[in-house]
């Protein structure tokens, strides 16, 4: 975008909204005087993030108001001290992990995701037994059964419009035809409804329950029969039923999102959808889908295995990549002191902040940042894909998407910032 | 500024030279002339002794995009063992049959190789692949777009919509992801395996729309000759793996009717049905059609020992085939109704059977097929092996008595059922040239590369020979790149980024008001979106683009 005059009014088209996993790109948004205004497409929580004020800060060592460049030359003194960064957060789009890849690698860092817990759920289940996997696109024009297992993609306010509930379908899969089931704990349903007022199946149970219930319809997918009445609180004749709709579907889909299973080992929870999926791939067609990917997640997963080899959680203390997916959390290497210092990175969101550590810490934080301490040093960030070009992966790990600039920012990009971090150490 | 290699032998097919003394001068990265005498030369390479070839170019091997990737992330234990640190040059990474993308570039590099060709780039995906391969540093790259299961391409043949329309498709597709050519896999089979299909022969029809690989393949293979894309269809056949799929392969040859076309890692697709086990070696058929018809080209896939990771385009193939999965975890994708992926981990082992017989199929195809400017050295990395083990394949296609000790150690029965044994032929560093060289240049339409004549571009490596042709091509003397010294005894000296070789064919501009159409009903990326510009490569500062001219 061209903004030569202050004044100017200019509309953007096809914009890629940055602020969750699916990367919706169909936004349009004005910009007056810099002050953002989505006109068509915008959610809730799109409109929150492009229209929300982006308050005065500049660059701080200890809260001391500093340059850019003071700042800088500050993150690589703590830098060159450092045995072993932890450079975590992880919210930029691809450049940005491309930087913080190479700054890892030549410091010796440790990178994790501030969604590392959810993301680390899938990547077990991949590693362990592995899965058949679909895009949003098929999921549009095939699937006739989808069944969303612990979510109700509040977190993704447009996934049914984008997903399911379309106009068409490249083989005419009307929506009355489209069956929808939610199996989880207070799950908020109200999306699933179709726009003829057909009702979802929904099978209440605890967030815990839900693989006992997927374990018990692969059992009787397979064929076996269960004598007992309920299984978690759903009767037996329920999931013989629904047993029977996945075995009669032509695509079905089992929809979950790592982060909201928040149980220990929710791993094994996901592996029984995923081996389900495949137990039914030997009748008819079935995929997993899996919704996650805010702040960036599956940007820096994917760049991450590319550049290192392994998905995160990776270490480079000893000069090579050095994977563990459980040892090398934000949360264990502060605890076990495994890491003296930290750069936490954050340019899509002020609402998941730094953890406050004992060890030298460097925030590049979006300008609304509050943090309840003072780091050593703090620069304000823009933002991928509002104030700066860039890319982004979606969900499905597949679909990389162009960002757009729609505003000029006085602030740095993290890839800036972090390049000449790169240059000067 | 002039550089000399002087005293070298050198090994030029594009020139018809084979093996002869000449001196070879560099000058701003371009081989030149021999300059008037009194033109200063500022460095001399004394090469005596040394073989001099173009630096080494592999047409087919899966270095980026998502299947390599969800290969990465699945297989840990695939890096454990080959872990690389970082020095004050390279970065840190990992191989092994899924190397990091900078580890990929600096190895191939380190094996005197300057340019590699992603084969199976989807256009839903061609955004992932361009950035992994601009994060392979030190060769230059490329990458051919899949097309033939996408749902807007069998919805125009299904409609019957004419050539033109489709090759105009074919056009803007080439464009929009930023390709050198076009890949088919499977025709159609990636689709027909959404509608749950679990086998598509050549003439069978994809349920949904009616259409069958062979109509498919005659579509496609027009449209790139319409376009003038130098690169014939990249074609990766029905069946891939099925024994008694060498009829399809044949049949596959005679379908597109005399037009160019290029079969990939064939050696999957050479199986008979002979035999106690139901599995036999088609190479012989295989190799004579080939023979016979000069608009065919392969490069063979050669199977090699040992763990490595199948990861393909070919959903329904792969599906098929996890059952053989080691060790026992595989990925199958359904992708953006463009196309699919599947990720199957497998060792092949010399003592079983099958995988003995693929081995010595390979090597057949590569003895019997008689002309080396249409039959290219991979493996169809990682597919049969691991890029790596090339100087031991092209030690077994240029030592005789060392492939015949290597067929005394590989499973009795598969040893005695192939005809390997009985074949005298050894390739020479001539052939060598021409299969790693200068016939994958003239393949792609690359034509400043694989040669050494006056006005190539300077990528080149000097080899020491050696009886052991595995070490002499495990570890070339020098490599330049771009007339840069970038590898000497075969470390890196000096990264560099490489550049995208791309094309631009023309197309008649009114098919994107279908395409919109299509992408607002049915898609869930915009029209717009979906397009890579010149600044998403060019931008992270990893190289440039090349847009190599069409026919």
């Amino acid at each position: 975008m061209d903004i030569t005059s202050k004044t100017a009014t200019a509309i953007t088209r096809d914009v890629t909204c940055p602020f969750c996993g699916i990367l919706c790109d169909d936004l349009v948004i004005q910009n007056q005087d810099e002050k953002l205004k989505i006109l068509e497409n915008g959610c809730p929580k799109a409109i929150a993030s492009f229209e929300k004020e982006v308050p005065e800060n500049s660059p701080k060592i200890k809260g001391k108001k500093v340059t850019l460049d003071e700042a800088i030359d500050a993150i690589c003194r703590i830098l060159k001290k450092s045995h072993t960064p932890l450079i975590a957060g992880l919210g930029t789009d691809a450049g940005g992990i491309r930087q913080v890849m190479h700054l890892a690698d030549k410091t010796g860092a440790v990178v994790d995701h501030m969604h590392g817990n959810g993301l680390i759920r899938n990547t077990l289940v991949l590693q362990d037994l592995g899965w058949i996997m679909t895009t949003m696109s098929e999921i549009r024009n095939r699937a006739d059964l989808i069944i969303f297992a612990g979510t109700d993609t509040t977190n993704y306010p447009r996934f049914f419009e984008r997903a399911i509930w379309n106009k068409q379908s490249m083989f005419n899969l009307k929506n009355d035809k489209r069956q929808i089931v939610y199996i989880g704990d207070k799950l908020n349903t109200k999306a699933g409804i179709n726009p003829n007022g057909k009702r979802p199946t929904v099978l209440n149970c605890k967030t815990e329950q839900i693989g006992e219930i997927i374990s018990s319809l692969h059992a009787l997918v397979t064929g076996a029969t269960i004598d007992v009445k309920e299984i978690a609180g759903i009767k037996i004749k329920t999931l013989e039923t629904l047993a029977e709709q996945m075995k009669s579907a032509k695509y079905g889909v089992i929809v979950w999102s790592p982060g909201e299973l928040d149980i220990p080992h929710a791993e094994l929870t996901i592996q029984n959808f995923c081996e389900i999926v495949k137990y039914l791939t030997r009748i008819t067609r079935f995929a997993g889908f899996s919704l996650a990917g805010n702040d960036g997640a599956t940007t820096a997963n994917s760049v991450c295995a590319w550049q290192s080899g392994y998905p995160l959680r990776v270490n480079f203390n000893k000069g090579y990549p050095d994977y563990d997916a459980h040892r090398y959390s934000t949360r264990n290497v502060l605890k076990n002191k495994e890491v003296d210092s930290l750069i936490w990175i954050s340019s899509f969101t002020s609402d998941i902040n730094s953890p406050r550590a004992s060890i030298p810490t460097i925030v590049l934080g979006t300008p609304d940042t509050k943090l309840n301490f003072k780091p050593d040093v703090f620069i304000p960030v823009s933002t991928p894909g509002v104030d700066h070009t860039g890319q982004l992966f979606r969900t499905d790990s597949v679909v990389a998407l162009p960002l757009k600039q729609v505003r000029q920012s006085p602030y740095s990009s993290v890839d800036s910032i972090l390049k000449q971090v790169i240059e000067r150490m | 500024m002039y550089i000399k290699l002087t005293n070298g032998i050198v090994y030029d097919p594009v020139h018809g030279i084979n093996g002869e003394h000449r001196d070879i001068y560099i000058r701003d990265g371009y081989i030149t002339r021999k300059p008037s005498s009194h033109v200063k030369i500022s460095k001399t390479y004394d090469l005596k002794g040394k073989i001099i070839m173009a630096g080494a170019i592999d047409i087919h091997t899966h270095i980026g995009g998502g299947k390599v990737n969800i290969a990465r992330m699945m297989l840990p234990e695939d890096h454990q063992a080959d872990l690389v640190s970082k020095t004050n040059l390279t970065r840190s990474g990992c191989g092994n049959a899924v190397p990091s993308t900078l580890t990929a570039g600096y190895r191939y590099a380190e094996m005197g190789y300057t340019a590699c060709f992603e084969p199976a780039m989807l256009p839903a995906n061609a955004r992932q692949a361009h950035m992994e391969m601009a994060d392979t540093p030190m060769v230059d790259k490329g990458a051919y777009a899949m097309l033939g299961s996408d749902d807007f391409f069998l919805r125009m043949l299904a409609s019957k919509k004419d050539q033109a329309a489709i090759s105009d498709y074919v056009g803007w597709t080439i464009n929009a992801s930023q390709a050198l050519g076009i890949k088919v896999v499977n025709p159609g089979g990636i689709n027909a395996f959404k509608f749950n299909q679990r086998q598509l022969e050549l003439d069978e029809v994809n349920q949904y729309y009616g259409v069958s690989p062979r109509d498919i393949l005659k579509s496609l293979a027009r449209a790139v000759t319409e376009l003038g894309i130098p690169h014939p269809l990249h074609v990766h056949g029905c069946n891939l793996g099925v024994p008694g799929n060498l009829n399809t392969t044949l049949e596959t040859i005679r379908a597109v009717e005399g037009m160019r076309m290029h079969l990939t890692h064939i050696q999957f697709h050479s199986y008979g049905t002979e035999g106690d086990k139901k599995f036999s070696s088609g190479a012989a058929e295989i190799a004579e059609a080939v023979n016979k018809n000069p608009n065919i080209s392969i490069d063979v896939g050669q199977v090699l020992f040992g763990q490595t990771v199948t990861a393909s385009g070919d959903s329904m193939r792969q599906y098929a085939g996890h059952w053989h999965a080691h060790p026992k975890k595989w990925v199958i994708m359904d992708i953006e109704c463009d196309a699919g992926c599947g990720v199957v981990p497998f060792k092949y082992r010399d003592k079983n059977f099958v995988n003995a017989l693929q081995w010595a199929i390979g090597l057949e195809l590569f003895l019997l097929v008689n002309d080396p400017w249409r039959i290219f050295l991979t493996t169809d990395h990682p597919n049969g092996a691991p890029f790596t083990s090339y100087p031991h394949l092209i030690r077994l296609l240029m030592d005789r008595s060392f492939r015949n000790d290597m067929l005394s150690n590989i499973n009795k029965e598969a040893a005695t059922a192939s005809t390997l044994s009985s074949i005298d032929r050894e390739y020479s560093l001539y052939d060598i040239a021409i299969m790693t060289r200068a016939a994958p240049a003239k393949s792609l339409g690359l034509k400043n590369r694989g040669h050494l004549g006056s006005g190539a571009i300077a990528d080149i490596t000097v080899y020491s020979d050696n009886k052991n042709k595995e070490k002499m091509f495990s570890k070339p003397d020098y490599v330049f790149k771009d007339g840069e010294l970038i590898v000497r005894n075969g470390k890196i000296v000096k990264v560099v980024n490489g550049a995208t070789h791309t094309l631009r064919p023309e197309f008649d501009k009114g098919i994107e008001k279908s395409l919109k159409r299509y992408f607002e009903k049915y898609q869930t990326v915009s029209l717009g979106n979906f397009k890579i510009d010149d600044d998403e490569i060019v931008e992270h500062g990893n190289g440039k683009i090349i847009v190599q001219p069409c026919m």
